[in-house]
C-alpha cells in the first residue's frame, strides 16, 4: 500500500473513533455550543439597544446589531470547538490504547489527523447550530451570492483547521485534561477581545492594536464582509495567512511533539 | 550469562545487543543482552522496578535505547520499526484497550488499522470475541469490564493481527487465580500455533510453568539465564529430608549420620544432596544397612524462590535521598 493510501485508509479509520467517541459522549460538543449560544441571546436582547446605540452614535436598534455580532460569534463557535479538542486529545493520550497505537504499523499522524478531521466536522456542525439560531431570532444575509457563501464556509473551515492544529498541540503538551482546558483559554479569549462585539475604532487607543493583530479580528471581517457586503479590505488575505501559518505551526508542533518517545 | 552459542537452524525472532537505557541518572537497562529462538517462550523475571517493563518498551519500539542494537522479527528496532510494529503484538501492563467505545468496537478498530477486508474483520472478530468468552460484554462500553476481562480484549486486540511475536508485559498482574490459569491457558495455545512469545513477570511460577528459556533481570542487568531447570542447578539448597515419628529411632539416626542439619523440635534430618538417583540410591542402601527406617523422606530442589532470592537481593534503597 502506498504512504499517501495507507495515511488516507488510517485516518478514516481514526476519524471514524473519534466521531464515535462524539456521538457517544455527546456532552462535551453540546457544552461547548452553550457558551456562544447564550453570548448571542444575551448581547442581542440584554445588551443588544446599548450596545447598538453606542456603535453607531444613533438610536438603539437591535436588529443591526444582530447583523453586526453574528459573524464575531460564528467565529467564536469556531474558537469553542477547539478548546474542547485539546481537552480530548489531552485524555487520549493518557488511554492505554495510545501504546498499542505507537506500536502498530500504521501510518502514525493518523491518530491526530483523526483529531483533527473529526474537531473541524464538529465545528462546522456547531457553527450551522448556531447559525440557525442566529436565523431564528432575525439574523439575515443582505447580500451574499451562491459564491459568497462558499467562501464564507471556507472560511470557517481553514479557521477551524488552523485553530484545531493549534489545540492538539495544546492537547499533547499538556499533563493532563485540566492543564489542557487552561491552555486552550486563549481560543475562547480571544474571539472576545476582537471586533466581534463591538468595532475597533469604538474601543481605547492602546487596546486597539490587541484587537487588530490577533487572528479573528480579520476572519469576523471578512466574514462580516461576505455575508452583509461591509468592506473587506486586506482582511481576507489577512485572515488566510494567520490561518495557513497557525495551521502549519500547529501541525509541526503536533506531529514532533506526538513522535517523541512516550513517558 | 547470556548464552552465544544456540543451534543456527531456529531462526531468531529477538535478538539484542548491548541495549543500555537511562532515565537521568538513573540506568534502568545496562547493557542488556538477549537471543530468543523463534517459536519459543522466553521470560522477563525480575522485582518491580528491574527494568522489564523498559525492555519490552524498547523491544516493541514504544521507546528509543539509550544504545545498543536490537533485531526484531528480523528488523533493526531504531531503523526498521514499521517493520518490526507489522510483526509484534503489545500487550503492556496497561490495559491498552479504547475504555469510551464496545468490545467490538475495539476489535473492529484494531481490524481496520490492520487493513483486514472489511468481512474478514467481521468474521476475526466474531471468532476472537468467542474464543476469549468475550460474546456476552461485546456490546458493552470496554470501560465496564472486569480486570480479567479487560485482559482478556487487550489480548484478543493483539491478535488481530496475527503477530509472529507478541509481547506480553506482567500479562497476569492483578488477575485471580482463576483468571491466571486462563490467560496461562490462553499463552500456551498461542505458543502451540508458532507464535514467539516474550513475557514479563514478577510470579516465578507463571515463568517456571511457561517459558522455555528465562532471565532474570535485577537492577537493569541480566543475572541469570538459562531454563528453569538450568537455573534451579545454579544455587546449592537441595536435600533429602527425613522425617520421623517415634524419638529414639530420630536420635539414633542423627547421631549415626553425619553432615545433616536436626530439627530436634520436628524430629527432622536434612541431608544435602543434589537430588540425582545415584545420590539417592546410596542414601537408601545406608539407612537400611544401618536398620533406619524413617516415616517419611522427601527429595527438595531449589525452586525459582531461591533462585530468585540469591540472585536478586541487593540492599534496600529505600534510605536514599
Amino acid at each position: 500500500m502506498s504512504t499517501l493510501s495507507l495515511a488516507v485508509r488510517d485516518s478514516t479509520t481514526m476519524l471514524r473513533r473519534n466521531l464515535l467517541h462524539a456521538r457517544r459522549y455527546p456532552s462535551l460538543t453540546l457544552n461547548l455550543l452553550l457558551t456562544p449560544i447564550m453570548l448571542l441571546l444575551l448581547f442581542v436582547y440584554v445588551f443588544g439597544d446599548t450596545m447598538s446605540a453606542g456603535i453607531d452614535g444613533g438610536g438603539p436598534d437591535r436588529s443591526a446589531y444582530i447583523a453586526y455580532i453574528v459573524p464575531g460569534i460564528l467565529l467564536m463557535t469556531i474558537g469553542a470547538t477547539p478548546a474542547g479538542t485539546a481537552v480530548s486529545v489531552s485524555m487520549d493520550m493518557a488511554e492505554g490504547i495510545m501504546a498499542r497505537f505507537r506500536t502498530m504499523a500504521i501510518h502514525r499522524p493518523s491518530v491526530l489527523i483523526g483529531h483533527v478531521v473529526g474537531s473541524v466536522l464538529q465545528s462546522v456542525l456547531s457553527v450551522i447550530v448556531v447559525g440557525a439560531v442566529a436565523v431564528a431570532i432575525g439574523f439575515r444575509s443582505t447580500d451574499a451570492t451562491a459564491l459568497e457563501w462558499l467562501a464564507a464556509f471556507g472560511l470557517i473551515a481553514l479557521v477551524a483547521l488552523a485553530l484545531t492544529w493549534i489545540a492538539v498541540g495544546m492537547g499533547l503538551s499538556s499533563p493532563n485534561a485540566e492543564a489542557a482546558s487552561n491552555n486552550a483559554t486563549p481560543l475562547i479569549v480571544l474571539p472576545l477581545i476582537s471586533s466581534a462585539f463591538v468595532p475597533l475604532e469604538a474601543m481605547p487607543g492602546w487596546f486597539q492594536p490587541i484587537a487588530e493583530y490577533q487572528p479573528f479580528t480579520p476572519a469576523i471581517e471578512t466574514l462580516r464582509g461576505l455575508l452583509l457586503g461591509t468592506d473587506i479590505g486586506n482582511n481576507a488575505w489577512l485572515a488566510i495567512a494567520w490561518a495557513l501559518a497557525l495551521a502549519s505551526l500547529g501541525y509541526l508542533w503536533s506531529t514532533a511533539q506526538f513522535n517523541r518517545d512516550p513517558k | 550469562m547470556p548464552s552465544s552459542v544456540m543451534p543456527t537452524s531456529i531462526p531468531s525472532a529477538i535478538t539484542a545487543n548491548g541495549l543500555r537505557k537511562s532515565y537521568g541518572d538513573k540506568v534502568v537497562l545496562d547493557s542488556i543482552d538477549l537471543h530468543i529462538p523463534a517459536g519459543s517462550v522466553f521470560a522477563l523475571l525480575g522485582p518491580n522496578g528491574a527494568g522489564k517493563t523498559t525492555a519490552v518498551k524498547i523491544l516493541s519500539t514504544l521507546i528509543a535505547a539509550d544504545g545498543g542494537q536490537a533485531q526484531v522479527a528480523g528488523h533493526d528496532i531504531a531503523g526498521e520499526a514499521q517493520g518490526v510494529r507489522g510483526a509484534i503484538g503489545v500487550t503492556g501492563q496497561f490495559s491498552a484497550v479504547d475504555g469510551l467505545i464496545t468490545g467490538e468496537e475495539n476489535m473492529l478498530l484494531m481490524a481496520d488499522l490492520h487493513h483486514l477486508p472489511r468481512r474478514e474483520g467481521r468474521r476475526v472478530t466474531a471468532e476472537l470475541l468467542e474464543r476469549f468468552d468475550l460474546v456476552d460484554a461485546a456490546r458493552k462500553p470496554a470501560s465496564t469490564y472486569s480486570g480479567g476481562m479487560r485482559r482478556r480484549l487487550d489480548i484478543a486486540m493483539t491478535l488481530v493481527g496475527s503477530p509472529r511475536i507478541i509481547f506480553l508485559d506482567e500479562p497476569t498482574t492483578g488477575l485471580d487465580p482463576r483468571s491466571r490459569h486462563n490467560m496461562w491457558q490462553i499463552i500456551r495455545e498461542l505458543v502451540s500455533g508458532g507464535v514467539t512469545v516474550f513475557l514479563t513477570t514478577q510470579y516465578l511460577e507463571e515463568a517456571d510453568e511457561l517459558a522455555d528459556r528465562i532471565a532474570v533481570l535485577s537492577d537493569g542487568k541480566i543475572a541469570a539465564e538459562g531454563s528453569a531447570e538450568e537455573l534451579k542447578r545454579l544455587i546449592p539448597g537441595g536435600h533429602i529430608r527425613l522425617r520421623f515419628t517415634d524419638p529414639a529411632t530420630y536420635q539414633a539416626a542423627a547421631s549415626s549420620l553425619r553432615e545433616t542439619t536436626r530439627d530436634d523440635d520436628a524430629l527432622t534430618l536434612q541431608i544435602p544432596s543434589d537430588g540425582s538417583q545415584r545420590e539417592l540410591r546410596s542414601l537408601l542402601d545406608w539407612l537400611d544397612s544401618a536398620g533406619i527406617e524413617a516415616d517419611e523422606l522427601t527429595v527438595h530442589t531449589p525452586d525459582l524462590d531461591d533462585v530468585f532470592f540469591a540472585l536478586t537481593t541487593r540492599q534496600p534503597k529505600e534510605t536514599t535521598r
